[in-house]
Parts: structure tokens; C-alpha cells; sequence
């Protein structure tokens, strides 16, 4: 795989000289995105579902081809166990209403993980005050990890969701669902898996992993911005009550009652971001295109590269686990004594965008005792010149506020 | 490419890093949190009135290299003067950052606080600078 020209597909990192760090927060567009977005509304924008002409069929088909293609993709049994959303936020919220608040009551636990996104922690915790079920926390060991005991000590037979992130958005740790989710099972929770961090950079296998729901968005990998996916397992769906209320979601409405339509329209109110799916449906050819087997090639000698300069900086804290294999695609640190916003501004004067602050996870940061990080985070359009210019920018950021540290 | 040094100069960074506010009062008329919650900045002022004048005024919290120096610079252009003419001089400071306020004149009631001009043109940090300005402003709206 030659980076250089899969570089040249996106046209933001040619239009502009960054130095592009920050893919944890949203991936950069490929050309194959853009197209297909804008062919949409040059060739056959229509409200699907609607019309009984053929431009409204053709909206239609693409529409539900592309549901097809994310089931195929993330090896779900059937399209219908896809649902889109707005963004992995939304699908969260789309569960905590309408399979947290139907299905717990007082005494019942929720388990997540001190690394949750505010997006997986937030809307718990209003499940919890509503149906007074308990919030209880996974915390991390020395290693940035969640241990095995760990995962026993919380997921007790009073656990009936267990909704934990697949990759940590701070951390860069790569959590163990396979144990979490044999272990919750055994205990007859179900288990949602927030995969934002993870399915850019790792194939998923719904099936293999058994989880009950996963969640995700589009725009961490290469999709626009505003769609996202939420996958469940038919039986579980089915039984559960809409979320949002309103035109293509329903069956027969008459003045005072409703019947709901089926599956996956039952979730689906309103008109949908079409753009998005489509766009969301170029984004998946485009990285199976590439392959996830080269992509975590690539990926595995960058993070090892930008592991292994960082640390040479001794005015660096990392906050990242030592095992490689545990982790991907972002990486946190401090300057000691420097705050990570000052840091973030004096690379962003060299043209390197890295993200700094909480994070979306003030929980995390008060665990870790600190108020918040810099975060470099890569994918497959990075290279090592990207690493090193980072470098060379935290070495004159730490000039700059050398003689000031106390 | 701003020259980050108009920025990161000097005071400013003497201030963020070493500042003489950051200590607790005896006595305390006021105690008025700010936080930015986008970067986590917070800080906590204390202000002891006599009578209308800003007698003593410290701080204590964590943020940015700009936030807190712009915390410390503002207790020292601030003390000593009274309500209205500390209120006048955050108006001017919250104009200047805005860039609304662009002439030299009016700019020289901030004295020290002047040093922050340039972070007008750094939209990412106009929050951090104004960070303390605002939360005076709350303490000075209560009282007039």
C-alpha cells in the first residue's frame, strides 16, 4: 500500500497544509465520499419511501442497498437489524429510551466502564434516576486496562445492560469483549458495544462477538458527518418500543391510537439523511477497497513509530497501555506543566491539528487526576513525516514554556 | 502563521505560570466560579468589597496558560477601582477580544491587560482570555 497515493484521495489533506492528527474526532473525506454524495443530488435526490415515481424508488433502493451493504459489513443476520440515526450519540439515547427505561426497575444494575464517552454514561444515568436501577463503573488498572477480575467484580446476576466501548476515545485501549460479553451473558445482561473508535481500524463481526447491540458513526470512517448506525439483534428490536414519533414509522394512526410499522422503519422517524447513508455506503467500499488487513498493517507500524518517538520525549506523560496489541488508534499525553490547550494552539501554529481537553469523559480525567490531555489520534492517510512533525512541534512547544515550568 | 511569541510573551506567561493572586482571602465578600466547560477550565474568584471599591480580589482553579494569566492580570488592573470603573474596564477587555473595540485610546484603561490583544486573533482561545472577565462581570451585576 503506497500512502502517498491514498493521500491523493483525500482532497483536504492536498488543499491544505496540516498536518492532520485528529481523525479521533473525525475522519477526513476520500473523493469516492464526496462524489457519491454529490451524485446523489445530481442524479436521483428524492424522498424514498415516498413517491411511487421511479426517482423516489431509485432514493429508495439506494437506501436500503446501503443497509444491506452495513449488515453484510458488520456480518448482521439481516438488514432489518440496521437502523440509522444521526450519530452513535443518538443510537445511545435510542436505547437507553427505549430498551433501558421499558425493561429496568429499581435494584436492576447498569454497568459501563470509567472510559466512557459522556455518549455512554450521560443517558445512563437519567435510565437510572428514572427507574432508580443502579449505575456501577469497570475501573482501569496501572495498564490503561479493565481486568478480568474487574469485569467479575462488576457484572453481578443484578446486571442487566452492560454498555461498554469497544476502544477507548482516550485511552487508545482496545476493551476485552470477548469477556465481557460471555461473562455478561452468563449473568443475563445484554451487552451494547459502542464501536466509534473501533470500526474504523478493526473488522466487525457482530455475529462472532454476539453482542446484543453495537453502535456507531459514520463520520470517524470516512462518511459525512450526521449519520449513524445502530445494530441489534432482531429479536431484541422487535420487542422493543419506538424511540422517535412521527411520519414513516407507523402503520395505521387514527385520532387516538397508533400501530407501528416493522422493522427497521419502526426506528426510523422522518425524513433520513439519505446523503449520509449514501455517503456512508461509499465510505465502506472504499475501506474494504483498501482492506482492514492493510489498513492495521499500515496503522500497527505508525502507532508503534509515534509509541515509540514519544516516548523519547522525557518532558512527556503517556497515558497508554505498554501492550501494543491492547490498542489502537489514538494516543494521549501531557507536557508536564503545560496545559494541553496552550500545547494544541502552538501546533496548531505549525499547521498540525491534535485534539486537547476531556475528551467527552470527565469521569475518566478525574480517575486519572488530571483535567485533560492532548490527543494525537491516526489513521491509514497518516505516515511517519506526520509522527515527526508532531514531534518537532511538542519539542517547541516545551521550549517555549521551558523556563516558566515550575 | 500569528507570531505565537504576541501571544506567549513575557507577562503572560509570569502570570499563567507564577502568579501572586492565586491565594485565598481572609475575608471574602464574593466567591463566583467559572468554568469552561468545551476545555475544563475553572476558576474560582474572590473579591473583597470596601464600601463601592474593589479592595483585594484573588483566585484559585486550573486552565490554560492564557485563562489563568488573564485571571491574574485582570485582579491586578482591577483592584482598587470602583464598581462602575471596573465595569467599564471589562467591557473594554470583552470589546477588545470581540475586536470590537479596535482603537488604541479606549484600550489604555486596561493597563497590563492590553497584553492579550492578539488573542483576538485566535478564535480557539477567546473563551480561555475572557474566561475571568465574564465571571467578575456576574459579581459587578449583582451590585450595580
Amino acid at each position: 500500500m503506497n500512502i502517498e497515493e491514498i493521500k491523493k484521495d483525500f482532497p483536504i489533506l492536498q488543499n491544505k497544509e496540516i498536518t492532520y492528527l485528529d481523525s479521533g474526532a473525525t475522519t477526513q473525506k476520500p473523493i469516492q465520499v464526496i462524489k457519491a454524495v454529490e451524485e446523489f443530488y445530481e442524479r436521483y435526490n428524492a424522498n424514498p419511501h415516498r413517491g411511487a415515481y421511479s426517482l423516489s424508488i431509485e432514493a429508495t433502493e439506494n437506501y436500503e442497498n446501503t443497509r444491506r451493504k452495513i449488515a453484510k459489513f458488520i456480518n448482521a443476520k439481516h438488514p432489518e437489524e440496521i437502523i440509522f440515526s444521526k450519530n452513535a450519540t443518538e443510537s445511545l439515547n435510542l436505547l437507553a429510551y427505549s430498551y433501558g427505561m421499558e425493561n429496568l426497575k429499581k435494584d436492576d444494575e447498569i454497568v459501563i466502564s470509567i472510559m466512557e464517552h459522556h455518549s455512554n454514561l450521560v443517558p445512563w444515568q437519567k435510565v437510572c434516576k428514572v427507574t432508580n436501577a443502579k449505575l456501577n463503573y469497570m475501573y482501569i488498572n496501572d495498564e490503561f486496562e479493565i481486568s478480568e477480575e474487574e469485569i467479575e467484580n462488576k457484572i453481578t446476576d443484578k446486571t442487566k445492560i452492560v454498555s461498554i466501548t469497544h476502544v477507548s476515545n482516550v485511552l487508545g485501549t482496545i476493551n476485552n469483549l470477548e469477556k465481557i460479553i460471555k461473562y455478561a451473558h452468563k449473568k443475563g445482561a445484554i451487552v451494547i458495544v459502542d464501536a466509534s473508535q473501533s470500526i474504523p481500524h478493526m473488522k466487525i463481526d457482530v455475529e462472532k462477538l454476539d453482542c446484543d447491540f453495537l453502535i456507531f458513526s459514520g463520520h470517524k470512517m470516512l462518511a459525512p458527518l450526521g449519520i449513524g448506525v445502530l445494530y441489534g439483534k432482531r429479536e431484541l428490536l422487535n420487542k422493543m418500543t419506538p424511540f422517535l414519533m412521527g411520519g414513516d414509522m407507523i402503520e395505521y394512526v387514527h385520532e387516538q391510537e397508533t400501530t407501528f410499522a416493522p422493522l427497521p422503519n419502526k426506528f426510523e422517524a422522518g425524513t433520513q439523511n439519505i446523503e449520509g447513508v449514501i455517503g456512508l455506503g461509499a465510505a465502506i467500499d472504499y475501506i474494504e477497497n483498501i482492506g482492514y488487513d492493510n489498513i492495521q498493517k499500515i496503522e500497527e507500524e505508525l502507532l508503534s513509530y509515534a509509541t515509540q518517538e514519544l516516548s523519547k520525549l522525557d518532558y512527556l506523560e503517556i497515558y497508554k497501555t505498554k501492550n501494543n496489541k491492547n490498542h489502537s488508534g489514538v494516543i494521549s499525553f501531557n507536557i508536564k506543566g503545560v496545559h494541553p490547550h496552550d500545547v494544541a494552539s502552538i501546533l496548531d501554529n505549525l499547521g498540525i491539528c491534535i485534539r486537547s481537553g476531556n475528551h467527552c469523559a470527565q469521569p475518566l480525567m478525574r480517575f486519572l487526576g488530571i483535567d485533560s490531555t492532548c490527543r494525537a489520534s491516526f489513521y491509514f492517510y497518516n505516515t511517519k513525516e506526520d509522527v515527526d512533525k508532531l514531534i518537532e512541534g511538542l519539542n517547541k512547544a516545551y521550549e517555549m514554556f521551558k523556563k516558566y515550568i515550575n | 502563521m500569528e507570531d505565537l511569541t504576541a501571544v506567549y510573551n513575557e507577562l503572560i506567561m509570569e502570570h499563567s505560570m507564577n502568579s501572586y493572586n492565586k491565594r485565598k482571602l481572609e475575608k471574602t465578600d464574593y466567591e463566583q466560579i467559572g468554568h469552561n466547560p468545551n476545555c475544563g477550565d475553572e476558576i474560582t474568584l474572590e473579591l473583597k468589597l470596601n464600601g463601592n471599591i474593589i479592595e483585594d480580589m484573588a483566585f484559585s482553579g486550573h486552565g490554560c496558560a492564557i485563562s489563568q494569566a488573564s485571571t491574574s492580570i485582570m485582579i491586578d488592573t482591577l483592584k482598587g477601582k470602583t464598581l462602575e470603573e471596573a465595569q467599564e474596564i471589562v467591557n473594554t477587555f470583552i470589546g477588545m477580544i470581540k475586536r470590537e473595540i479596535t482603537n488604541e485610546e479606549p484600550l489604555k484603561k486596561l493597563e497590563d491587560a492590553i497584553a492579550f490583544k492578539n488573542v483576538a486573533n485566535m478564535p480557539a482561545r477567546v473563551k480561555c482570555a475572557l474566561l475571568a472577565w465574564h465571571t467578575i462581570e456576574e459579581i459587578i451585576n449583582k451590585n450595580l
